[in-house]
């Protein structure tokens, strides 16, 4: 079956340096594929790659079964892309700057307006993009890639700098993409962003993926520690290991009432790559 | 292809008019004609003084720096690249931008003209002159905008480039030396020849200057665009 996004052994040098090597990644219809690295971990030089506005050194991509080097009119229209390298026309207002994608794609007018309402900027239409805030302009970004309903999202660190609620709209217009079938490939530094909305996530270090799979699967596989912490009504905090003898114990303080809460030790995202690569997503 | 070009062009409409510092481009030397032509009147003065100088610095100077202006603005900006990707190929994108541009200095060379006292043929020849001339600047505005990959990169290259051709006109009627060097610009050639409205004599060397200055200008541009593209 042809995947939406395929990439095989994909490698780039800037200059001498290596910036992605053997990149391997296939994304199947209407996945939320998540890749996750550090600054400089080579992830929006991939996403440039897969949008063919990078010619590989090595390797070769395709994107709903189109080479990403052969992307032509209908191709591109059915791709929506936010990136932070793409710009607005800072002096056109929110509607001219979607309007002009609009002509361009030969999109009724209306769709202008209904993008606009869906990323809640309807009251900031005749507002000029350079009057908006970081929010608002993600916003816009994000309804200029989504007014063509296109069939895939690249979306490069959507939340980045941006407040928790508008983060979570942003979360929340995604999902709904997911819901209407969109494949979604999106970057992140942020290991709660991926673990709440991707399907898969690969993790990226120095060029290389290091690991990939579910994010659950992922952070079982590094459950190492097997642990249970235990948190009584007394306040006091009790750490037991897999063991029948804790089991025995957990159900007797269950019997007896004094069981408050109970978690797994399962690492995060961040644990996972912390111990793949000795450095941290957040950097 | 037309409806992407037509889409630039309806996209610069709305950014000119609100770019202060392109829109005084179009606006500074139609203005100044009439009112220099209305109230400067010196015994013994040539016809028409100011509106044939004053269109030729128009021609070397408003769609040379706009053009560039406009070009490195969208690569600094990272806007270019967003309609590169959107299915609009450079050559619409050029062709957008550059009749937009020529159109609305048509506009202003109109202005000139008919602030300058040109009538019925004469005025169509001014215009025919002109526009001739604002597509040579288009096209070298084009290839310091392909050059440039911000605006102040633009500026530094367009401003010597747009003194040269929009003064060396005004100082060659002044001085001899300097007209025989301006003779080989198109700026001059075009004024000798608004000069002549009323009875044009077209001569081998206009003709040759004009088609190497044209021959000039495109082939600076495409190297410009094979050396840069247009992306920043």
């Amino acid at each position: 079956m042809t995947k939406t996004v395929e990439a095989r052994h994909i490698g780039h040098f800037f200059a001498q340096k290596q910036v992605l090597e053997d990149v391997n990644i296939a994304i199947g219809a209407g996945e939320v594929f998540g890749l996750l690295g550090p600054s400089g971990a080579g992830k929006t030089t991939l996403i440039k790659i897969l949008t063919g506005q990078l010619i590989p050194s090595s390797g070769e991509s395709t994107v709903l079964g189109t080479a990403s080097m052969g992307l032509r009119g209908e191709d591109h229209k059915q791709i929506g892309i936010m990136m932070d390298q793409f710009g607005l026309y800072e002096r056109l207002s929110c509607y001219d700057n979607l309007l002009l994608f609009a002509r361009i794609y030969g999109i009724p007018k209306e769709k202008v307006r209904l993008a606009l309402e869906k990323v809640g900027l309807a009251g900031a239409a005749g507002t000029a993009a350079s009057d908006l805030s970081k929010g608002m302009r993600s916003r816009l970004l994000l309804a200029r890639a989504f007014m063509t309903s296109p069939k895939l999202l690249f979306l490069d660190e959507p939340t980045s700098g941006l407040d928790p609620s508008t983060a979570q709209e942003i979360y929340k217009m995604i999902f709904e993409e997911k819901s209407r079938g969109v494949t979604v490939f999106l970057t992140t530094h942020n290991m709660a962003e991926a673990e709440k909305l991707c399907d898969r996530v690969a993790l990226l270090n120095e060029g290389r993926i290091v690991a990939h799979d579910e994010p659950k699967a992922l952070c079982r596989e590094f459950n190492h520690k097997k642990r249970l912490k235990v948190h009584l009504y007394n306040g006091k905090d009790i750490d037991l290991e897999h063991t029948y003898a804790s089991a025995e114990k957990i159900s007797s303080l269950l019997k007896n009432g004094d069981l408050e809460t109970i978690h797994s030790s399962e690492p995060n995202l961040e644990n996972v790559f912390m111990e793949l690569t000795g450095r941290s997503l957040a950097v | 292809m037309m409806r992407n070009i037509s889409a630039i062009f309806w996209k610069q409409i709305k950014e000119t008019f609100k770019n202060k510092a392109i829109f005084i481009q179009f606006v500074m030397f139609p203005v100044m004609t009439i009112i220099m032509e209305n109230s400067v009147k010196i015994e013994g003065m040539q016809p028409r003084f100011f509106a044939s100088l004053f269109a030729v610095m128009y021609v070397g100077m408003a769609p040379l720096v706009s053009m560039a202006s406009i070009l490195s603005e969208e690569k600094e900006k990272n806007t270019l690249r967003v309609l590169l990707m959107s299915n609009v190929r450079p050559a619409e994108y050029l062709l957008g931008i550059g009749s937009y541009l020529w159109t609305l200095c048509m506009i202003g060379a109109s202005v000139i003209g008919i602030g300058g006292g040109y009538r019925g043929k004469a005025l169509l020849s001014f215009l025919l002159i002109m526009g001739f001339g604002i597509l040579i600047s288009i096209v070298v505005g084009a290839a310091v905008g392909s050059l440039s990959k911000n605006q102040m990169m633009a500026t530094s290259i367009s401003v010597p480039v747009m003194m040269i051709l929009s003064f060396l006109p005004m100082i060659s009627m002044f001085n001899e030396t300097v007209a025989k060097i301006a003779r080989f610009a198109y700026p001059e050639q075009l004024r000798i020849l608004i000069s002549q409205l009323d009875h044009i004599k077209v001569s081998s060397e206009m003709v040759v200057v004009l088609i190497v200055n044209t021959v000039l200008a495109l082939s600076i541009f495409v190297f410009a665009y094979r050396k840069c593209g247009l992306e920043s």
